[in-house]
């Protein structure tokens, strides 16, 4: 593990997994910091999932306006991420951080 | 780390949407469940032993939350009813075939009998061959339509007069928004009821979820580990909800508690009363939607419902961008004025 980046585990649930070519769960090696220098956070970890991960052309299903899109759940380490700070909490190492989309489920 | 603000011990996992209390697993699918038993005793619901009740199931998140729900209050209540698990194929390929499967695993883990009615036996038409014919246009309308008489079908097939179905805060509050951006009054008027009978059906309807917030729905079935079908429709995101549905989520996003908020002003239009009569349908017996889909006296025009055009959302502003549409509720009850609401939509 180079100090470089952080390990973390990325959950996908609800229906995103289908962006992410049906994975359901893997992990990443994120890098600690972003390109202006800043520690990384949950906006962060959204672009990057998208550059990196994203295997679907519908980038807006999933973030806009810089953070994940209204309507998905963050959870980190299981929590909501309201009590976290929300896209501001600074990713730390082995932590996992599920989207779930509440979709409309007829 | 934040404690949990009930029990004081553990670590707060969750912030509830409607008070922003903050509170750990444990006491979350506590006061969950507590929540929607209190909805069905202050509602009674179940008015009598024995009874048995289907519970509309498509295998998603808010039916599937439901049945678990249900099953683990019955015992701990006693409500002394019996579930069946209702479920509609309406012969959507690589959607519903597939959520009929997780169907069939709840009824074995929720120890439920499984009744599954099609479109295609009921009806001759599968959606699949709907949207063949129609194109990719209005296809959720045609559907609900179907949806909502195949359930009411199997339940009598079942010998059964009480459905449950899995809407939820959020469901309602889009629900009364549509109606609302659509000018449709009488619909307004009944979408926020907790228990509907309809004048042209036997059948009672019930929302044992409808307080509860999709976000808590979405929260218990992971931290219990339900197991639910969670694939968009195929055709839905052609369908006008979205656009409420947008609206919602942004609206939650600014203040958790606009949701509810916006189920409890559907709930005082219904006191207000807005009658269908009064409106300019004459006679409000007679089923308009189903009569504008060619479901009732072999009608196949798509008249639309003759709504008093005062009544009818105005836009009174618009751009490439946004518009503003203004809509009047006229109540019938006489001290109470008529009110104006204006709304401002982006569009996307």
């Amino acid at each position: 593990m180079s100090a470089d980046t952080i390990p973390i585990t990325i959950e996908l649930a609800g229906g995103l997994e289908l962006l992410f070519d049906n994975e359901k769960k893997f992990n990443i090696d994120l890098p600690t910091k972003t390109k202006d220098g800043n520690a990384a956070n949950i906006n962060y970890l959204v672009d990057h999932l998208c550059v990196h991960h994203m295997k679907d052309t519908r980038r807006d299903m999933f973030e806009i306006n810089g953070t994940v899109r209204a309507g998905i759940l963050v959870l980190i380490n299981d929590a909501d991420w309201e009590l976290e700070g929300e896209g501001e909490y600074e990713l730390q190492p082995k932590d996992t951080i599920l989207f779930v989309s509440t979709l409309h489920g007829g | 780390m934040h404690r949990c603000a009930i029990c004081q011990n553990n670590r707060a996992q969750v912030i509830r949407p409607k008070n922003g209390q903050k509170i750990c697993k444990n006491c979350f699918l506590e006061v969950f469940e507590l929540e929607v038993h209190t909805t069905i005793v202050e509602n009674n619901i179940f008015p009598s032993r024995g009874e048995r009740v289907a519970i509309g199931a498509s295998g998603g998140k808010d039916s599937t939350v439901l049945a678990a729900t249900l099953k683990a209050l019955n015992e701990r209540y006693d409500y002394g009813v019996e579930f069946v698990l209702l479920s509609i194929d309406e012969g959507i390929h690589g959607y519903r075939d597939d959520s009929l499967e997780t169907v069939k695993r709840n009824a074995i883990q929720y120890e439920m009998e499984l009744c599954i009615v099609g479109y295609d036996a009921l009806y001759g038409w599968t959606m699949d061959k709907v949207v063949e014919k129609v194109g990719r246009k209005g296809n959720c309308t045609y559907c609900g339509v179907f949806r909502r008489q195949a359930l009411d079908r199997g339940a009598k097939r079942l010998n059964i007069s009480h459905i449950l179905t899995g809407h939820n805060a959020d469901d309602i509050a889009e629900t009364v928004l549509m109606n609302l951006l659509r000018g449709d009054l009488p619909r307004l008027g009944r979408c926020a009821e907790i228990m509907t009978a309809s004048l042209t059906s036997p059948m009672r309807r019930s929302k044992p979820l409808k307080y509860a917030y999709e976000k808590e729905i979405v929260l218990y079935a992971h931290y219990r580990e339900l197991d639910y079908f969670s694939t968009e429709c195929v055709y839905s995101p052609e369908a006008f909800r979205g656009n409420a549905r947008s609206l919602l989520k942004e609206l939650e996003k600014i203040r958790p508690s606009s949701v509810l908020d916006i189920v409890r002003s559907g709930e005082q239009l219904v006191h207000n009363a807005v009658s269908p009569v009064k409106l300019g349908c004459e006679d409000p017996k007679r089923n308009w939607r189903e009569e504008r889909m060619g479901l009732v006296n072999g009608s196949q025009t798509l008249s639309d419902e003759p709504v008093n055009p005062k009544l009818l959302p105005k836009i009174v502003h618009k751009t490439r961008n946004d518009a503003t549409y203004q809509i009047t509720v006229r109540s019938v009850q006489q001290p109470i004025p008529s009110v104006k609401l204006k709304f401002f939509i982006f569009f996307a």
